[in-house]
């Protein structure tokens, strides 16, 4: 188990943490929700990224991409949560590259891949049709019928939906709502005829979508995988994301932690620093622990996709559980020590706390992904 | 490589022939565990035997130096023979604290004639040691302890009192913190060792709520003691405390991966068995929950500690990360207990007798055990400031 980074990594780390620090400070955040930006992230800034191989990290050389692996993009990641920096990172890369790169066809792979890698692309998985994650809640259908399928349902919390080129839809072909089996993915051309996207924004200023299908007709060549078979595609590219959302729920607890930890220090109240009273000092000294224990289990999860471990699903899980919580926990701490002005906007720990609740309820929250846990391990 | 895989070839040989079949099954309950010492007695004599051919070889302490009784292995070679012993399910042929804490502190600090007097009958199991250091006065805050040590030319007087002095009913020696200058604090603090034999000594094994009687008072009235028995330097003995302290610490907080009795059965299939299940599911949601909880922040947990034994190998100086060990690892056992009892129901809560199995009233005892791992060796509060003072620096 690699817990500990090689040299090439250490690198990586450290043009990330540059690069974010210095391209993509949390003023960016704050001006893009200022100025009301109908992207919710910075086009230069995605472009940047791609050009430092972040959009093509886990895409091999063949198609343009960098290769550095879940590890390193896991730094990446890391990185962009210290900053909260918005790119389609999560939707492209790791949900649809990830897709096609593991279940596409030779000509989809050549179409797409490259197109990714290069940053000339934008793409969203559009899965979710309920309040809470639930992959397997697909009531949306695709009907068979002449040449290829007519799809129709509706989607919810699209990542990234409203600036998407292109989408996968996880739609119906058989079965019923709950089931498995019987669900297929399918690329779909985000302006074909049939197709709704509904911008929703949300507390964290970043951007999904609602989007209705409508009789939406598509070839079977649109097929990405095989039919009913989408589900094992999804838990796998699901995974993925779970572990890369932990990568930067990592990067943002730990900023919030040591800036929590600066104010201890200099915030006088009864003529000292508040950071020696012993009330504060065990709450962020037992949240430092988490935070150790929530670095290994972020490690140990992007080396177990780098090495292909069998129980990536199970690490996975307890990544993004773990994660979920103490980002929560952070926040609400770091807001509470602050004390009124944790509540102005002019501090960060606000925009921290958002987005950290946002990350949570992505993909599964620490209810979701224990029970997805006991599960996996068979109670 | 070649040589290693000789080495354990050899190991893999020996240990068949050497370890008795009775040292290859798990033990049943805590009077399995050898500590050694004059007072032993060894219901199965295959457990003697076992001690004694693997202090023949030093194996009891694998690391030490051979000059002094010990194996004189390298490291590979020590997890070679640890891979070994446990693929046999062999049983530890020697529990000591004189192994686990003086030891490791007597090879940093003593002087060469104590070295050789002390080290080779902790590894042939002959002496039992037990520990000094807390006081009625002095627990957490340690350096306030008040027993004191006076200079009578050829001896040191020793008077005072010492308590939760893990087995000093059954121990043979105590290394012991004692006052040596009253006008200071931290700098008036020397280490001392002394048999338990010794006019004026008494120890007094005190009832815990557990039912068993681990710990003892410990009280020394012009107890005369050799002052060659000074480890060190007069008036540096804390920093020799502080380093024991270390040790203990790292042992405690191995606790936090479920070792102990009742570990062995994991919580799910406990659950099942006490609480049914549906589809394979714990019939409980509330407690598949907590279960699910405690696995996962276990798991958080050794990962952590495999982290840190990679960043130590990899040559980094050893990470924060260490600090926490104590305090997480002790809190995550005593709520793996909580658990267990909740699994468990009225089963959980029987004391003696019928109506019970003996896992069950294991389960019982060693669940009020284990209230004071987050006491004895420094309380979880104290580790919580010591992570605020020595990593966060944050001011007193």
């Amino acid at each position: 188990m690699a817990l500990v980074l090689t040299e090439e990594q250490q690198l990586l780390r450290d043009t990330a943490t540059q690069f974010f620090q210095k391209n993509v400070p949390i003023a960016n955040l704050r001006k893009l929700r200022d100025s009301k930006s109908a992207d919710g992230f910075d086009r230069a800034v995605w472009k940047e990224m791609a050009d430092l191989g972040f959009a093509g990290i886990l895409t091999s050389e063949k198609y343009g991409g960098t290769d550095f692996g879940p590890v390193g993009l896991g730094l990446v990641l890391e990185q962009a949560g210290r900053t909260l920096a918005a790119s389609p990172l999560v939707s492209t890369v790791l949900l649809c590259g990830s897709a096609v790169q593991l279940a596409g066809s030779a000509t989809q792979r050549q179409d797409i891949l490259s197109s990714i890698a290069a940053g000339e692309i934008i793409m969203a998985l559009a899965l979710e049709e309920t309040a809470h994650h639930n992959p397997t809640h697909i009531a949306t259908k695709a009907e068979s019928g002449g040449a290829g399928y007519r799809i129709s349902g509706e989607k919810t919390f699209v990542l990234d939906g409203h600036v998407a080129d292109k989408l996968i839809v996880a739609a119906r072909t058989s079965g019923k709502v709950g089931d498995k089996s019987g669900i297929t993915l399918f690329i779909v051309d985000a302006k074909a005829k049939g197709v709704t996207i509904t911008r929703t924004l949300m507390v964290d200023n970043r951007n999904a979508a609602n989007i209705t299908f409508e009789n939406v007709t598509v070839g079977a060549d649109t097929i990405l995988g095989s039919v009913d078979g989408g589900s094992d595609v999804l838990d796998q590219v699901l995974d993925i994301a779970r572990i890369g959302l932990a990568a930067e729920m990592l990067g943002s607890i730990q900023e919030v932690f040591d800036t929590t930890v600066e104010y201890l220090k200099e915030r006088k109240q009864f003529g000292v620093p508040i950071g020696s009273f012993q009330a504060l000092k065990h709450r962020i000294s037992d949240l430092f622990s988490e935070i150790e224990l929530c670095r290994s289990v972020v490690l140990d999860a992007l080396s177990a996709l780098e090495a292909r471990r069998n129980d990536v699903p199970q690490i996975a899980s307890l990544a993004k559980a773990r994660l979920s919580d103490v980002a929560t926990r952070m926040t609400n701490e770091g807001l509470q020590m602050r004390g009124g002005m944790g509540m102005t906007d002019q501090f960060d720990v606000g925009l921290f706390m958002k987005r950290a609740r946002v990350a949570a309820a992505t993909f599964g929250d620490g209810n979701f992904h224990r029970d997805r846990y006991a599960t996996l391990e068979g109670f | 490589m070649e040589q290693i895989e000789k080495f354990r070839q050899e190991t893999r040989e020996w240990l068949e022939a050497n370890c008795p079949p009775s040292m290859r099954t798990p033990m049943t309950n805590e009077d399995d565990t050898v500590w050694g010492g004059r007072k032993a007695t060894y219901e199965n004599p295959e457990a003697k035997l076992w001690l004694d051919r693997m202090a023949s070889r030093g194996w009891t302490v694998p690391t030490w130096p051979k000059a002094y009784g010990g194996g004189g292995l390298s490291k590979e070679e020590n997890q070679v023979l640890s891979s070994e012993l446990r693929r046999i399910k062999a049983r530890p042929p020697l529990s000591s604290f004189g192994i686990w804490m003086l030891g490791p502190a007597l090879l940093e600090y003593a002087s060469e004639e104590q070295k050789q007097k002390f080290l080779p009958p902790i590894v042939r199991g002959e002496i039992r040691w037990c520990q000094g250091y807390s006081e009625p006065g002095a627990g957490s805050d340690l350096a306030g302890l008040q027993t004191k040590a006076e200079d009578k030319g050829d001896h040191y007087l020793v008077n005072g009192q010492k308590i939760w002095t893990s087995y000093a009913d059954k121990a043979d020696w105590i290394f012991c913190l004692v006052r040596t200058d009253s006008t200071k604090k931290h700098d008036g603090i020397s280490f001392l060792l002394f048999d338990m034999a010794t006019p004026g000594v008494e120890a007094r094994p005190i009832s815990m709520i557990s039912g068993a009687s681990p710990f003892c008072e410990t009280f020394f009235t012009d107890v005369k003691v050799p002052k060659e028995n000074l480890v060190g330097e007069l008036n540096k003995g804390w920093t020799i405390a502080k380093r024991l302290l270390q040790h203990e610490r790292d042992m405690i907080s191995g606790m936090g991966l479920g070792s102990g009795v009742g570990s062995s059965a994991s919580l799910e299939s406990l659950a099942k068995d006490y609480f049914g299940e549906s589809n394979g599911k714990v019939a409980s949601a509330a407690l598949r929950e907590h279960i699910a909880q405690q696995k996962m922040d276990g798991k958080a947990f050794a990962l952590t500690l495999q982290r840190t034994a990679e960043e130590a190998k990899a040559g980094h100086a050893v990470g924060a990360a260490s600090s926490i060990f104590k305090y997480y690892g002790t809190e995550l056992n005593k709520r793996r207990y909580e658990l267990m009892l909740e699994i468990m129901g009225t089963k959980g809560l029987g004391w003696t007798g019928e109506g019970f199995t003996d896992q069950e009233i294991g389960v019982t005892r060693s669940w009020l055990r284990s209230k004071g791992n987050s006491i004895e060796g420094g309380t979880s509060e104290v580790q919580l400031n010591v992570v605020a003072k020595r990593v966060l620096g944050l001011p007193d």
